[in-house]
């Protein structure tokens, strides 16, 4: 069976700036794919390509082996939306909306059998307008999946919501992966991306800069992270750096190193110091987090040798 | 059609629950009528049909206000608050058919406008002795089905150009209230208007509305009464607003000084 979601080198102009710059991913039934940057990062300009809501500026995008640009009524019969930016009518209740918006999909969910699962019992009949942000969220949710979807879009889903409600929010997600739809989550929460995802992009500037399980990109962390910078007047470094078997990223004078093996490369680095009587400024090693990975990723310092690296690419 | 009767009644149920909307297009018409003949009196005269009361020319010009405003104003403001709210882009992401939708808006504003030209109508005849005559009343339907459509058209024109609530709002009442003190509307019987200022009216197609809906509740006039180059008038204009609304119409919210939606805030990312 096909992806329920193919990318393939996805590009979105809007009139000078280049806000997807070549994309490529896949997502399978019962997965929970995760994109995950920084806002303008291209997140939502994808998402909103996916759903049909933009056009393409050049590339492949299928979703359930349709192009979304060109697809009616029977493809948004097949997925589910839960968007940012869209809102829900304040006069009417939750009910009220899910039955509206419901009846518009051949495979219903009843709307009774939604409140419950997004929690809304008490307030199912108040009008939408007294709810809290939360609230509101939560009949996003019941309306993006009260068409039973095959693929569920949920852009940003936990913003605004208290830490217990996102768990609970979580568990949701995790429900429907379990049910073999195909869930493409966008966040710029880590923890989130970590917690529900199968596999992570990590986008910057249009480009996905790292994917894999976040078990992978934890391990691109290696287990250690040693930071110090070189003298002025140091030689260069390359002869120190070569043994070195970490993942290296310059700035200036500034260098961090990720390295699995954090004993034997300080030795090195701290042995060709000591030969020449330096001392390195700022010498730490710490224990990398996802956290750290990311920054590094999606880093935008503008400096000429700084930023992003592709595994065991060094530069100095 | 099920799905277009769904579309009408929850547009519908969303205008009763919008007490502001209610009394603009509803109330507010009526209040007119009742101050016209508090102020400029409500005189009887003598004609070759019997005695006439001047609320008999009131009456059809404030009763083609309200079809107006409730099409044109309500349908321009509704669907740019629906638009800013991100309540259309949301539409458009669910296999609900945009024609249903849209229709469901169209026919929801021209059944509160038939709602205020009855109230209109019938408080003419029970309290400042208008009369009907039977005759007349199919002109009076075809007439107001052909306006209401007319600026049902030119509301969602209104809704493609100023695409937001605090655009189209003035734009509506900027244009509309104007309009209506060159269409005979908003001024006491017998009024003489400069003419360049008649003419200008003549350009647009409340004052058509008006003196064709006015003409079929006309004692002076001869049944059918059906003023059918008016009547041309307004289906031009129902081509002008269709053509716009196709050109211009967007699903998408307006990008509003840097915010994306009214509803929600972004928190800066850890």
């Amino acid at each position: 069976m096909s992806p329920a979601v193919a990318v393939r080198d996805l590009v979105k102009d809007y009139s000078a700036v280049r806000a997807v710059d070549g994309v490529s991913f896949e997502v399978e039934r019962g997965e929970v794919f995760a994109l995950l940057g920084p806002n303008g990062a291209g997140k939502s300009t994808i998402v909103e390509i996916l759903e049909g809501h933009r056009t393409r500026t050049a590339g492949t995008a299928l979703v359930l082996d349709t192009d979304p640009s060109s697809a009616g009524a029977s493809f948004r019969d097949r997925i589910g939306i839960v968007l940012q930016s869209s809102g829900i009518d304040p006069e009417l209740t939750a009910r009220e909306a899910i039955d509206y918006y419901g009846a518009a999909y051949s495979r219903r969910v009843p709307t009774g059998e939604l409140i419950e699962l997004v929690e809304l019992d008490e307030k199912a009949d108040a009008r939408i307008s007294t709810l809290s942000g939360g609230q509101q969220r939560r009949i996003d949710m019941a309306l993006g999946l009260v068409g039973d979807p095959d693929v569920v879009f949920l852009d940003e889903p936990t913003t605004g919501f208290d830490p217990a409600a996102r768990r609970r929010g979580w568990e949701l997600v995790e429900r429907l992966a379990s049910e073999q739809r195909a869930v493409l989550l966008t966040t710029h929460y880590l923890d989130e991306a970590e917690h529900l995802a199968d596999r992570v992009a990590v986008l910057a500037k249009g480009r996905i800069v790292a994917e894999g399980t976040p078990a992978e990109l934890r391990a691109r962390a290696g287990s250690a992270l040693i930071r110090f910078a070189v003298p002025d007047r140091a030689e260069p470094v390359s002869d120190l750096l070569a043994p070195v078997s970490g993942l290296i990223v310059g700035r200036g004078r500034h260098v961090e190193i990720t390295t699995d093996t954090p004993t034997a490369d300080l030795a090195q680095i701290t042995g060709w110091a000591a030969e020449r009587g330096f001392e390195l400024e700022g010498l730490t090693v710490t224990t990398p987090s996802l956290e750290d990975v990311y920054l590094s990723l999606v880093a935008d310092d503008g400096g000429d040798e700084a930023g992003a690296l592709d595994d065991g690419d060094s530069r100095t | 059609m099920r799905t277009l009767w769904r579309c009408i009644r929850m547009q519908n149920r969303v205008f009763w629950r919008t007490p502001v909307a209610a009394f603009f297009t509803l109330v507010f018409p009526i209040l007119m009528l009742v101050l016209f003949t508090a102020i400029f009196g409500n005189d009887a005269f003598d004609t070759v049909y019997g005695r006439v009361k001047s609320s008999q020319f009131y009456t059809p010009g404030l009763a083609v206000f309200a079809a107006a405003s409730s099409t044109y104003t309500g349908i321009g403001i509704n669907l740019a608050s629906r638009r800013e709210l991100g309540i259309l882009k949301r539409v458009r992401g669910t296999p609900l058919q945009p024609w249903a939708y849209l229709g469901g808006v169209v026919l929801s504003a021209v059944w509160i406008a038939a709602l205020g030209v009855v109230a209109m109508v019938v408080l003419g005849v029970a309290a400042y002795g208008v009369n009907i005559e039977a005759a007349k009343v199919p002109a009076m339907i075809v007439t107001f089905v052909v306006g209401s459509a007319s600026f049902a058209a030119l509301g969602l024109a209104l809704s493609s150009v100023a695409r937001s609530v605090a655009m189209a709002v003035p734009t509506a009442n900027a244009t509309l209230l104007p309009l209506a003190f060159i269409s005979n509307i908003f001024v006491p019987f017998g009024t003489e208007t400069p003419a360049w200022l008649d003419l200008l009216g003549n350009v647009f197609p409340l004052k058509h509305f008006g003196l064709a809906f006015g003409e079929a509740m006309n004692p002076l006039s001869d049944a059918p009464a059906f003023e059918w180059h008016r009547l041309g008038v307004l289906l031009i204009w129902l081509a002008v607003g269709a053509a716009v609304a196709a050109w211009k119409f967007s699903w998408e919210p307006p990008v509003i000084s840097g915010r994306a939606s009214r509803r929600r805030r972004r928190p800066v990312p850890a």
